[in-house]
């Protein structure tokens, strides 16, 4: 043996195995990753309460039939605020009308005004996110200040001053104003998550085959940038059925005849002393369901993010 | 493992009838993973005596950083367990130890340098007061005194300027610089035993040859026992006085250091010493070690190296060698020591073209 | 350091001026005739409209009244007034100790819970404690501050009658309710962050050094694994501090709480543009401020934080 070895000679043997490259193995490492995320979703305790939560919500906001015979607006008001009892589950409201019956009814405003707004916001964020994140300089920077500014505005005082001068408010209005303050969160994960896929190796790799930028988005990035958002698109529901609840019950969401759960929570706030359960019932619901939908999401997200695995 | 094996004099260059500093005997370590208990350290024997470097060889894997965790008494438990065996320090046992007795002596008696320095030194706090913490702990100093002995001992491994730069942070200082710092740390109490896990591994080869010559000045000085975890033959050949080659948590061969270079008396260590590039081998392939060293989980019956080995028989497969003396000083853990030590050994197989693995020859046509 | 600070300091003013705009913006560019509103129902004669109209300067194009309101502001400290003559300084005076009271109990609260908690789940990582900590933070987090606050009042305030409801008419007692229901969402994060820092710490190269130094497991934890990881807790409480605004218009409104989020809900429905524009001037003012100090606390706490 040699006395003379270079000092950096390492005894080590030469590692074998080979780095997976290439586009075929990145379809197995995506169905892979996919599988994997189910797997572990299934083993998230979280995920099985949020799951059974949300079903039971959503079966309430599409079929309440399925949850009561009663009908909501069918108010007496000689049986005003009566205790909860067989014949009315949750008693009943101040004109009389049964509790369990509206509270039910309830859901399906606030899940509608919900995933308007996730929907709206996700469209928003995906095409401004792309875009930015995929042309960036000036482009960016502009896109990038507008976020940035929007942001600083409390969601809560926007939505305020502008909800507070219309005239008539429906779903439709509350749920456009929210869109409106709202988007900027969601946005900057968009482009965040876009820049990270942007500089990666496939996209260069399409980009020198001579691939527009439309297909390089539309094929290579956007399907590998979205995992995060999805996660956090349902965790911005439950967010948004929040904040309805908190404009209505301030009195600048949605307006009678409307049942809402908010606007239960601010007739029932003036008899908090003498009949609590006019509040607690809707505070559960609503609880509840935003619950539902933010475990959901950071389940999801911690699924769908290969970091997070032990 | 048997204790006549242990006291078969594993002590080569060492005067009989020194006590020795650090004895490690029948060590098991293993950690329970998901796959099954990874039994990362099988048996493993060695002594150390003061003024002696002893130079702990492998691959990643082998158990050597965690030899070294468990003889300092850092090893996460769980997942990590010791399942057995024996640490005396000066004849006592640190495994049977109070904690409160075990952490005075680590530190002050035992000292350990870390690869990364960058790393192992707190980021937030100055490398002043990091190594002042050492007299304030141990020897309950006051903070200016044992400012003025951690400067002291930032002039002893030489860095420049000091008492200036007492109060900087780690990232102000130079790769090299930051492992005097460690070092600077780890012998400030004057430490019997100092363990340097992969202590020039991450820095510069320039840089890599002063900071050796710092520990091995160091301990000539003070007289401590070095062991030097590393997987550079480099190195080792540089400062070691005694190797100790592991291979999956055991000991496989251990010698002096000349003896082992000169006449390897294991297939692992040949094959380790033919993968060393050499400046007269002109083009050619490097030679490596075909294989990958086994899963710890799932350890072949016999000797562990036999997978990979160019003589293995089916004896190696079945019964697992224990360490024997070869020649005087000189120990193996392989059932042909004897003809690998004099180069007479069989080859039954030799390495596949494309590295992958092995295949075998016929015994009547030899290489 | 100083060039910093006063670098920073300049910096603010362009960071308030927009923002300023913004929301004088938002205020100010919605339909509906602010006259008109503070009128009511009763009768107004043109004359003492156009005499109001002027003095809120509403007829001037719209970045003119901005400007002559921030100068109002900067040459004689002049918030503007309300339609009914009330200056707006005089507003905020009486419900600033309110909010800020509200603010500070939140504050302590959030800080203590939060980091025992965190610093307690990671210590006895995995054990009843630990699980405990991460049910409850999900439940902290994932529910509406709306339902937290109503859930409190009934529970502690009306079940248990522990704190009063709502007012402030009892000391500090009566903050307890608001300012637990302003601190759950973010204990429940803060508790999240230290736990997983100090548990990244203490798997950390520095700590294992610490402990190979011989050092006692309390001082592990306390001189080298702590310090790190509160470092991230500090930005949170501090980007926390900073945007209260939106969670005191929510809890003064539960809670009754006579404070300036309370005042800002009030005037805005009615449309008192000058009172609004006003005290969120003073909440973007008092979030840059936070911030710098956040982020010279981030340096003193982080030496390789270096400023440039």
């Amino acid at each position: 043996m040699s006395e003379t070895h270079r000092p950096e000679a390492r005894g080590e043997p030469i590692d074998s195995t080979i780095t997976p490259a290439g586009e075929s193995t990145k379809k197995v490492e995506e169905a892979s990753l996919l599988a994997d995320a189910w797997r572990s979703l299934r083993k998230n305790p979280w995920f099985i309460i949020s799951a059974v939560l949300l079903v039971l919500f959503l079966g309430m906001a599409i079929f309440p039939q399925l949850f009561t015979n009663t009908d909501p607006r069918e108010c007496l008001l000689g049986r005003s605020r009566q205790s909860p009892s067989a014949e009315h589950w949750f008693g009943t409201d101040v004109q009389g009308c049964d509790y369990y019956s509206r509270v039910i009814h309830g859901a399906r405003n606030s899940i509608a005004v919900g995933f308007i707004v996730a929907i709206g916001t996700f469209i928003i964020a995906v095409v401004l996110g792309l875009v930015a994140g995929y042309f960036g300089s000036w482009v960016d920077a502009v896109i990038s200040r507008i976020t940035d500014m929007v942001f600083a505005v409390p969601y809560i005082l926007g939505a305020l001053v502008f909800l507070n001068v219309l005239e008539s408010r429906g779903v439709r209005e509350v749920a456009f104003v929210l869109i409106i303050f709202m988007w900027p969160t969601m946005t900057r994960l968009m482009r965040g998550s876009v820049i990270s896929v942007v500089n990666s190796e496939f996209v260069l790799a399409a980009r020198a085959l001579g691939a527009g930028p439309i297909t390089i988005m539309r094929r290579h990035i956007l399907p590998n940038s979205l995992g995060p958002v999805i996660g956090y698109a349902t965790v911005f529901t439950g967010i948004i059925i929040g904040a309805e609840a908190t404009l209505t019950f301030l009195g600048v969401g949605l307006q009678l005849p409307a049942i809402s759960w908010g606007l239960q929570l601010s007739d029932a706030q003036p008899f908090l002393q003498t009949v609590p359960h006019l509040l607690l019932f809707p505070v559960i619901f609503v609880g509840l369901t935003v619950f539902a939908f933010m475990t959901m999401g950071d389940a999801i997200r911690d699924a769908l993010d290969p970091k997070s695995k032990k | 493992m048997t204790e006549s094996q242990t006291s078969t004099g594993f002590t080569p260059g060492t005067s009989p009838g020194d006590a020795p500093l650090l004895e490690v005997k029948d060590l098991q370590v293993e950690f329970r993973t998901k796959a099954g208990v990874a039994r990362a350290i099988n048996g493993l024997n060695f002594t150390l005596h003061a003024g002696e470097t002893l130079a702990i060889l492998g691959e990643s894997g082998s158990g050597k950083s965690v030899t070294a965790q468990t003889i300092m008494g850092i090893l996460d438990m769980p997942p990590g367990r010791i399942a057995g065996g024996e640490i005396r320090y000066r004849g006592d046992d640190l495994l049977t130890m109070n904690e409160e007795s075990r952490r005075k002596l680590r530190g002050g008696k035992i000292a350990m340098i870390f690869q990364d320095a960058l790393s192992s030194l707190n980021p937030v706090l100055p490398v002043g007061w990091q190594i002042a913490e050492m007299f304030r702990v141990h020897r309950g100093m006051k903070r200016k005194e044992a400012r003025a002995k951690a400067v002291e001992m930032m002039q002893r491994v030489g860095i420049p300027g000091a008492e200036e730069r007492a109060g900087d942070f780690p990232h102000q200082f130079s790769g090299g610089m930051r492992q005097r710092i460690m070092i600077a740390m780890a012998i400030a109490l004057d430490p019997d035993v100092l363990i340097a896990d992969e202590p020039t591994t991450a820095l510069d080869v320039t840089v890599q040859a002063q900071v050796m010559r710092l520990l091995k000045d160091l301990q000539t000085e003070f007289n401590m026992g070095l062991i030097l975890i590393t997987h550079d033959l480099g190195v080792v050949a540089d400062v070691a006085d005694k190797i100790a080659v592991m291979y999956s948590g055991r000991v496989m061969e251990a010698a002096d250091v000349y003896e082992t270079y000169a006449k390897p008396g294991h297939p692992y260590t040949q094959g380790l010493l033919a993968s060393i590039p050499r400046i007269d081998d002109e083009g050619g392939r490097l030679r490596a070690i075909s294989g990958l060293p086994p899963s710890l989980t799932d350890m072949p019956p016999g000797c562990p190296f036999n997978p990979r080995c160019e003589f293995a028989t089916d004896r190696c497969r079945t019964e697992r060698p224990e360490l024997r003396l070869v020649a005087e000083g000189h120990l193996s853990a392989c059932h042909y020591a004897e003809d690998v030590y004099a180069g007479t050994a069989t080859r039954t197989r030799r390495p596949s073209p494309t590295g992958a693995g092995m295949i075998d020859v016929s015994e009547e046509a030899p290489e | 350091m100083t060039r910093y600070i006063i670098r920073r300091l300049l910096q603010f003013i362009p960071v308030i001026l927009i923002s300023t705009l913004i929301v004088y913006a938002l205020v100010f560019a919605i339909p509906g005739d602010p006259i008109r509103a503070l009128a009511g129902d009763r009768p107004m004669s043109d004359a003492v409209r156009e005499t109001l109209r002027e003095q809120y300067n509403l007829d001037d194009p719209f970045l003119v009244q901005y400007f002559k309101y921030i100068w109002g502001i900067v040459t004689a400290l002049d918030f503007g007034s309300t339609f009914n003559g009330r200056p707006v300084t005089d507003i905020i005076e009486q419900r600033l100790p309110v909010t800020a009271t509200l603010a500070l109990v939140t504050l302590v609260i959030q800080t203590i819970m939060g980091v025992i908690a965190g610093i307690l789940a990671a210590l006895y990582r995995d054990r009843f404690f630990d699980r405990f900590v991460q049910v409850s933070t999900v439940a902290m987090v994932a529910l509406p501050t709306l339902v937290i606050g109503f859930l409190l009042q009934l529970v502690f305030g009306l079940n248990l009658g522990w704190f009063p409801i709502a007012g402030i008419n009892n000391g500090i007692t009566s903050y307890i309710l608001p300012a637990l229901t302003m601190a759950a969402v973010s204990t429940g994060i803060l508790a999240r962050l230290v736990r997983s820092e100090l548990l990244d710490s203490l798997k950390s190269d520095y700590v294992r050094t610490a402990t190979a130094k011989g050092m006692k497991r309390t001082r592990v934890i306390t001189r080298h694994g702590l310090r790190n990881s509160l470092i991230p807790a500090v930005t949170f409480i501090g980007a926390d501090l900073a945007s209260m605004l939106g969670g005191s218009i929510i809890v003064e409104t539960i809670f009754n709480l006579p404070g300036l989020g309370q005042q800002v809900f009030n005037s805005i429905q009615g449309q008192e543009g000058t009172v609004v524009v006003g005290i969120v001037t003073l909440f973007v003012l008092f979030f840059v401020v936070i911030n710098l100090i956040v982020d010279l606390l981030y340096g003193l706490l982080d030496p390789r934080i270096r400023y440039e």
